[in-house]
């Protein structure tokens, strides 16, 4: 049952990280537009989901959308809240990682013609991804933890389950200990996996940092 | 009856000019960094921009291909007009699909080469024959191939730009800009960042390019270079051309006390470095 519960906050996690890769990298190019209003209302955006708890976004994504007639199980509410919350530090993650990519690169590619979607496209983001790697893991350790917090509205992730069997069981010690046994598990395997693709995309690619 | 005077004249030994720069002016801020330029180049020639730090050389290519927007003054390749579009209302800038088409017949090499590093020698040259003329892998490798050839980079074409010194990644950026087959070259400093014994590989590309026709631009501190390859050198200082003319004239009989002084310094600094 417990491994039951990992297993699903493990795919939860993964399904707001992956949702949350496509919606940050959107919200990085809003940051960083030409156009002021688009990059006002990311900068609101940003700092409305940065700047306040994950907790109560739950919440109120929870009361909110039956409210607005959207009819979705506790499960659906959960993914919305981590992943708008995800892609506001992503969002974060890829701009400071774009920053390091000198600008002379994108002069050459204006100069060939190439269009600012395949810039980004093609040539920024590429090598962003190598550059954020481990902020991402990073932020992915942080969202597994962090889903334990959907617990509060009934999905029954990996606390939420420890918590059922510590009703019956009535041994909260043991079961809070295997939980976070649990949760370190899967922390420690996505750090090894992050050092894995960080030693195979850093192949040739050590000039990049010499440049 | 105009416009058969007007093709005549085009095809006249000197040709009409392929870039006119008028009354440029651009400002940083407070700071005027170019104050009213004008400048003309004719089809395949070879124009090299010589002057001090600061003076305003690279403001005035990276103007010229409109990577800098210019207030005041125009610079038209082959006569249209780059980076602004007439309205109504005044001048406005232009879109970037305008821009571009306007600027397609420039290629440009830069001072830090400017490679992208995740991807090899080939897909550096193939990646706007890929996404912006939309030839096919095979075609674009091709003619990515045909270009590396030229450089001498053609057994570098697997690597990435990490596994290369500094004078075969200009050589392979040099490819880059060529496989769009421009038939304007700019040109920034294209040496001052390699290695003295690099040098000469780069110029030797661009010797190449110069005797085969290619319209070029050239900013750059290789007085030599200039000397042998140029047309016609263009001395500036502080924003204006002080002078210009044949590289002889300009070399050997210095006009005004500006150049004359640039010359001297740059020959007590070649001298005293060996
Ligand atoms: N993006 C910028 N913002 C502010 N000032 C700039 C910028 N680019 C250049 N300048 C200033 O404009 C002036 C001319 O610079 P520019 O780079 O055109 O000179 P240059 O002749 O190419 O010099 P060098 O030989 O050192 O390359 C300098 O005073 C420089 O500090
Ligand atoms: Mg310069």
């Amino acid at each position: 049952m417990l491994a039951e519960g990992a297993v699903f906050t493990a795919s939860l996690s993964l399904c707001a990280i992956v949702l949350g890769v496509f919606f940050g990298l959107l919200l990085c190019f809003g940051l960083m537009s030409k156009n002021k209003s688009l990059r006002f209302a990311s900068k609101v955006y940003r700092s409305v989901w940065r700047g306040t708890p994950l907790l109560v976004q739950l919440l109120i994504i929870f009361y909110f959308l039956p409210h607005a007639g959207i009819n979705l199980p506790p499960l659906g509410a959960a993914v919305i809240a981590l992943t708008m919350n995800t892609a506001a530090f992503q969002a974060e993650i890829y701009r400071g990682g774009l920053m390091t990519i000198p600008n002379g690169q994108i002069e050459a590619a204006r100069m060939l013609g190439i269009s600012t979607f395949a810039i980004r496209k093609n040539i920024l983001t590429p090598q962003m991804f190598r550059v954020v790697l481990p902020s991402l893991i990073n932020e992915t350790i942080s969202i597994l933890k962090n889903s334990s917090l959907i617990s509060v509205i009934g999905v029954t992730e990996l606390l939420r389950t420890s918590q059922q069997i510590v009703a019956t069981t009535y041994r909260p010690f043991e079961v809070y200990i295997l939980a976070a046994l649990a949760y370190l598990a899967m922390t420690i395997s996505l750090a090894a996996i992050g050092r894995y693709f960080e030693r195979r995309l850093g192949k040739g690619q050590r000039a990049a940092h010499v440049l | 009856m105009a416009d058969a005077e007007k093709l005549a004249l085009n095809a006249a030994p000197n040709g009409a000019p392929i870039i006119e720069v008028r009354d440029l002016h651009k400002r940083f801020g407070s700071l005027e960094v170019l104050k009213g330029i004008e400048l003309e180049v004719r089809p395949s020639e070879v124009v090299c921009i010589i002057g001090p730090s600061g003076s305003g050389k690279s403001t005035l290519l990276r103007s010229m291909a409109f990577l800098e927007e210019y207030e005041d003054g125009e610079v038209l390749i082959e006569g249209r007009l780059l980076g602004y579009r007439q309205t109504p209302s005044g001048r406005r800038r232009d879109t970037d699909r305008n821009i571009d088409a306007v600027r397609n017949c420039i290629g440009m090499v830069f001072q830090q080469f400017n490679l992208w590093p995740h991807k090899t020698t080939l897909s550096n040259v193939t990646e706007a024959l890929r996404v912006v003329q939309k030839m096919d892998r095979a075609s674009a490798e091709k003619r990515a191939m045909e270009n590396l050839e030229k450089v001498g980079m053609r057994s570098k074409a697997h690597e990435y730009p990490g596994q290369l010194s500094g004078g075969q990644q200009q050589r392979v950026a040099i490819a880059r800009a060529l496989a769009k087959q421009p038939r304007i070259m700019f040109f920034d400093e294209p040496t001052s960042a390699l290695d003295p014994e690099l040098v000469g590989e780069v110029l030797n590309v661009m010797q190449t390019l110069a005797k085969e026709g290619m319209t070029m631009v050239i900013v750059t501190h290789e007085m030599g270079f200039a000397a042998r390859v140029a047309d016609r050198v263009i001395f500036m200082d502080q924003g204006v051309v002080v002078e210009q003319g044949a590289p002889a004239d300009l070399f050997e009989t210095p006009r005004s006390n500006r150049l004359r002084q640039f010359l001297e310094t740059w020959n007590e600094r070649s001298s005293g470095d060996g």
